[in-house]
């Protein structure tokens, strides 16, 4: 294996059910509730994957979501714009805790 | 950019086109999509009724599309004339035909395009008349910009193509500048009347992917072509129909040359629905070539697949019980028009 991750693989992520079928059964069941149109459009929940796809830093989740994105009618700037949503809340997490730095450092400092 | 057939490319032969579609790759080589027919029961593929005639009034376009099924462009030359014309409307006089669907190329750039128009207006008032209009050809030349009043006095049906509501993905499939002026063009349109609640004269768009994957979903991206273009531009429309690209001359170029080809067929293939492939538009369409060669479709046209009814190639030999009865031709690139909600030139088809 010269890479951990091969595209290809993304094809086969329907056979995990080989080693252990009941809970692929149910996950995938679950899935597909999941994306479904509900309260929010299926085009609102692609983008909202391809924006976890980014934080997450996940390749197959990546290559699947801009697709489907794009099947879904989004052009690149709504995609982009939802990375970016990624981006901001990854990096308003580790700015918020700034806040507990800056507790600590009035807390020892005179 | 030049078409393929100027550029002399191994694709502007439709016998390398079909070779390639039936023997590149091992996942559907040979006659896959007839296996598919055969299990949802419908091989042979026959007609449910003649309703359309789709005419092929020349290749010649203002544009060069990058997924343009025709090749069309301004380089090339085959324009119907006016004999075959009066042929085509010989059938209109004499056969029940519902729509005459006019395409091209540009199909306004025909110079007999209005007198043909008038006549077959001449032999019904009731019959729909669509013309496939690129919106651009209106801006193109002086004597195009009153084609919307040539279109609402005979009450033409504009069926126009706009693969999305903004400059970048727009122009990427239909040149530089073509979305700016696809805009004006719509206004003028919409001055006339077309795509104006109450109006009566239906403007419909058309979307294309424009790239290596499908549609979205027909009714909920013309909820958004409609607030979006209605919102920025102060347009409005009547419907939009999502058309999938279909794996022949300049799209098939593209699927190649990207290494894209493989993983668009696949996923024509996973996505075949028999629904869509009972309500597939050859079933209900004739297409009229350019030089008045019938054909099962526009993409069988391009193909150069001509019906299977041997008395009945040509529309000057028309002859409506053998064209009803005869088997449609189907080979992989019809995988096109059978995957997910199905496609034709008026949309989904499931």
């Amino acid at each position: 294996m010269k890479t951990y991750y091969n595209p290809e693989d993304l094809k086969n992520f329907s056979k995990i059910g080989e080693f252990q079928k009941p809970l692929a059964d149910k996950f995938f069941d679950y899935y597909g509730e999941v994306f479904a149109e509900g309260a929010l459009t299926a085009r609102e929940k692609s983008l909202i994957a391809l924006a976890v796809a980014h934080a997450i830093q996940c390749p197959y989740c990546i290559d699947a979501y801009t697709t489907d994105t794009m099947e879904k009618g989004c052009d690149e700037e709504q995609m982009m714009e939802a990375v970016h949503v990624a981006a901001a809340i990854r990096g308003g997490a580790s700015l918020v805790h700034a806040t507990q730095m800056m507790n600590k450092v009035k807390e020892i400092s005179m | 950019m030049k078409s393929l057939k100027a550029q002399h490319h191994r694709l502007s032969s439709s016998e390398e086109e079909i070779q390639i579609l039936e023997s590149n790759m091992p996942s559907f080589s040979g006659d896959r999509f007839v296996s598919e027919l055969e299990n949802s029961n419908l091989f042979p593929l026959k007609p449910t009724q003649i309703e359309i005639l789709q005419i092929n009034l020349g290749k010649m376009c203002n544009q060069v599309c990058k997924h343009c099924h025709v090749d069309a462009g301004p380089d090339r030359k085959e324009i119907m004339t006016r004999e075959t014309m009066n042929e085509c409307l010989e059938v209109i006089r004499n056969h029940h035909i519902n729509t005459i669907d006019l395409t091209g190329g540009a199909p306004e750039m025909n110079p007999d395009f209005r007198w043909f128009v008038e006549q077959i207006r001449a032999i019904s008032l009731e019959i729909t008349i669509i013309v496939r209009c690129n919106l651009t050809i209106i801006l193109a030349n002086p004597k195009y910009h009153d084609l919307p009043e040539f279109f609402r006095k005979h009450k033409l049906e504009v069926a126009s193509s706009l693969p999305y509501f903004t400059a970048m993905k727009t122009d990427s499939q239909r040149g530089d500048g073509v979305f700016d002026k696809s805009i004006k063009a719509l206004k003028l349109l919409n001055e006339q009347g077309y795509g104006v609640e109450g109006s009566g004269l239906i403007l419909n768009l058309v979307y294309n992917p424009s790239g290596a994957f499908m549609p979205a979903a027909q009714s909920g991206l013309e909820a958004e072509f409609k607030k979006r273009l209605s919102d920025k531009f102060d347009i409005t429309f009547n419907s939009l129909f999502t058309i999938t690209n279909l794996p022949i001359s300049r799209f098939l170029e593209y699927l190649l040359r990207s290494n894209n080809y493989e993983g668009y067929m696949e996923k024509l293939i996973e996505s075949y629905n028999p629904v869509a492939a009972a309500g597939v538009m050859c079933r209900t369409t004739i297409s009229v070539g350019w030089d008045g060669y019938l054909y099962d479709c526009d993409f069988n046209q391009m193909l150069e697949l001509k019906v299977t009814s041997e008395d009945s190639r040509h529309i000057r030999d028309w002859n409506q019980q053998s064209l009803t009865a005869r088997e449609i031709i189907v080979k992989n690139h019809c995988f096109g028009c059978t995957a997910g909600a199905g496609s034709s030139c008026g949309g989904t088809t499931a």
